[in-house]
């Protein structure tokens, strides 16, 4: 035990003294908030450029319909010959709205042109469109005898209530928030595994290329010290991420004050918006209610089993690696099966659990121990039935002791043999020595 | 005598390759054992075994009278063919390290190195990390590390290999040292010279098979060839030539000498050395007589090439 101890501390030491460390550690959160910043900037930007369009409308009929907003203001140049118009939109202006004269005024849902150098967004065309298909059909209701304004009000909007079979309210959109918790959890799994576990690999080959391991294991048993390094480097992972979450929370912290109170008095709300803003604040408490419902406890006491299976499953498969090549350009070819199961664990888990959380597909992939980790822990919060998480975690477990002891087998030949890749077959003869 | 190290029939197979056939050594308490042999002839895999490092398939081994077990590893003292530290980790550390995984106390192990930095004054070592040093300061360290934690068994694979000369002298001097305070130590090579100049007892494994063992002067004796270099001074030597092959076998032999004698090889066959002696004595001045004794090379040469 006291060797143990002895290898995790200096694993952990010499990946904490790595001067790559610290500068991750601390750069990368800067990083990140810096990147989501600059991107919210450029976002806003967009935002702020009014395009103009230019309208010329002989039949007078939409000319009126078409109302500056925000992003778009229109300017009526039907007062100029119709080639001069194209050509003043053409030099000054986004493009031309071009309305014929027609004799029944429903010949417009076809003749209406929209001439432009760029081809228009998806949205603006949708915008215009509307706008015609609101006047045209007023005006029609209006020819048929119906007052369109009463219409108008007898329109409405209907929005269902949803209630669980418990009796509780619930909101929408929750399905989107709990993949996304889910998500993000099965996410974080997943990239812990490949950096670190590319760390463990790399530390197993730099220990085979300074030819000190035959020294260490005179000493330790290999397993030792495969487990110590494992081990030391998880604690260190576990240490950054501790880090991130401080150093990244404060920052968030600061920027979102910071930005409430610049943009708090000087921002101009519509009243569209304010309606919507109302809308959110009445459902926000249903919101949060719901995500206090969500299994939490459940949710971190698996996150931490999973992670702990998961993470020592593909860290030893990691080691066996480093141990069975000399360089880390050899171990390409080995490092495709890990890799594989962890992309298609977070694929599965993306397209899958979102659609159909307790289907065949996402239930037998949150049992398969290579994607368990990351897949299950999307379906907890849709609340998964405790056979299942028992069947999960036992099956990733015995798993993991099954894997350990291969990886084992393999790292102790590996680690004392210098010169050729081995080949799939000879790792195979490995585990009989 | 005590054994420090005695191997029992061991085996040792990897997949249908037998690396070691049923292989056993004695090594005295006290001695320095040479082990020979060929590269891939079992050293390095026996020399693991004897360092827990992988476990034979058949056999006993007992170090220092008892069967061999993990808390053994502190008695051993083991410098690997393949050798190398830490490059990022700093000396000091480093050994303080590999001691503690020794079973050192860091206390001792502090004092010990503290110790071995003053001999060889290098205590302005400390904090530096080993990449920053040259290689031959390199190996000092290495072989500090080796002896820092006292084993009673000390095990050099290829020891010399890699080392420089004034290194390699140093290294040498310091292994003679320790084995006169008592430590056993055990070189595995196939550098035939430092055998020849510091071992007292040898054994040669090849193809897996241990073809010879036993004191140094005891198997050179079971492999003298009874031949003798001598050189004389005659103005007879056709005559001195016809009398010595009515009895011997002659042939040439080459040695530095300062005058023009004649330089011959006598096979004595069944006759004795006096023999020899006299009749050369009658026909002119001796001037040079030796025994050919056979050197560790040509021991390890002719067991080998007759072997295959």
């Amino acid at each position: 035990m006291g060797v143990l101890k002895l290898i995790i501390k200096r694993e952990f030491i010499a990946k904490v003294r790595n001067k790559s460390f610290i500068v991750m550690t601390f750069l990368s959160p800067l990083l990140m908030v810096a990147l989501s910043l600059f991107i919210a900037y450029l976002a806003n930007m967009n935002k702020g450029e009014i395009s103009q369009i230019a309208i010329h409308d002989t039949s007078g009929i939409l000319r009126k319909e078409f109302k500056d907003d925000e992003e778009t203001h229109y300017i009526d140049l039907t007062g100029m010959p119709l080639k001069l118009a194209k050509e003043t939109a053409f030099k000054s202006y986004e493009g031309l709205i071009y309305v014929p004269t027609v004799s029944n005024i429903n010949e417009l849902t076809k003749k209406v042109e929209y001439i432009s150098e760029d081809s228009p967004s998806m949205e603006s065309i949708m915008k215009m469109e509307k706008v015609i298909d609101n006047t045209l059909t007023h005006f029609n209701l209006k020819q048929l005898g119906f007052d369109a304004t009463k219409i108008d009000a007898a329109k409405v909007d209907s929005d269902i209530h949803l209630i669980k079979f418990s009796g509780e309210d619930t909101v929408k959109g929750l399905n989107e928030i709990k993949v996304g918790i889910g998500s993000a959890f099965g996410y974080l799994i997943m990239m812990f595994i490949i950096i670190y576990g590319n760390m463990v690999m790399r530390s197993v080959i730099e220990e085979k290329t300074n030819r000190i391991i035959e020294i260490i294991v005179s000493s330790v048993k290999p397993f030792q010290l495969m487990l110590g390094k494992i081990i030391g480097t998880s604690l260190a992972g576990i240490l950054q991420f501790a880090i991130w979450a401080i150093v990244g929370g404060v920052i968030l912290f600061g920027v979102t004050t910071m930005f409430g109170v610049q943009t708090g008095p000087t921002a101009t709300v519509s009243p569209e918006m304010m309606d919507m803003a109302q809308k959110e604040m009445g459902t926000l408490p249903a919101y949060i209610r719901e995500l206090w419902n969500l299994p939490i406890a459940t949710l971190i006491i698996s996150f931490v089993v999973y992670f702990i299976g998961g993470y020592f499953l593909y860290s030893s498969l990691y080691a066996a690696i480093g141990a069975a090549v000399d360089s880390e350009t050899d171990s390409q070819q080995f490092l495709l099966p890990i890799i594989m199961p962890l992309m298609l664990g977070v694929y599965v888990g993306f397209f899958t659990v979102m659609n159909d959380p307790h289907g065949t597909v996402a239930t037998v992939f949150s049992m398969i121990p290579l994607t368990s980790p990351i897949v299950m822990l999307m379906r907890i919060p849709f609340g998964v039935p405790l056979w299942q998480l028992i069947l999960s975690v036992v099956l990733l477990f015995g798993t993991f002791l099954a894997v350990v002891w291969f990886a084992s087998k393999i790292y102790r030949v590996g680690i004392l043999m210098y010169g050729k890749k081995p080949t799939w077959k000879e790792l195979y003869k490995w585990l009989k020595y | 005598m005590d054994n420090i190290l005695e191997v029992k029939n061991v085996v040792k197979q990897y997949g249908t390759y037998t690396a070691l056939n049923s292989v056993s050594l004695q090594v005295p308490k006290g001695s320095i054992y040479g082990l020979l042999g060929p590269n891939g002839a079992g050293k390095t895999s026996l020399i693991r075994i004897i360092n827990q490092i992988t476990m034979p398939d058949a056999g006993e081994i007992l170090l220092d009278g008892e069967p061999l077990s993990p808390h053994h590893i502190s008695y051993i003292g083991y410098m690997p063919e393949e050798r190398g530290l830490y490059k990022t980790m700093k000396v000091g550390e480093q050994a303080l390290y590999l001691a503690q995984l020794k079973g050192m106390s860091h206390e001792e192990a502090k004092k010990q190195l503290k110790y071995w930095f003053e001999k060889f004054g290098i205590e302005g070592w400390w904090n530096k990390k080993i990449q920053e040093l040259s290689k031959g300061m390199a190996q000092k360290i290495q072989f500090i590390v080796t002896v820092l934690h006292q084993p009673k068994l000390l095990i050099l694979d290829e020891p010399f290999s890699g080392f420089d000369p004034v290194n390699a002298n140093l290294i040498k001097d310091e292994i003679v040292e320790l084995n006169k305070k008592g430590t056993s130590i055990i070189f595995s090579t196939h550098r035939m010279e430092s055998v020849e100049e510091m071992c007292d007892y040898i054994a040669l494994i090849h193809q897996s098979n241990k073809l010879i063992e036993g004191k140094l002067s005891d198997v050179k004796k079971e492999y003298r060839t009874n031949k003798f270099q001598v050189g004389i001074l005659t103005n007879n030597v056709e005559g001195l030539l016809y009398d010595l092959t009515q009895k011997f076998k002659i042939g040439e032999a080459n040695f530095k000498s300062l005058n023009d004698e004649l330089k011959l090889e006598v096979d004595l066959g069944n006759y004795s050395q006096n023999e020899l002696l006299q009749l050369l004595l009658q026909n002119g001045q001796v001037t040079h007589f030796t025994e050919n004794i056979p050197s560790v090379n040509d021991i390890f040469i002719q067991t080998v090439t007759n072997r295959n």
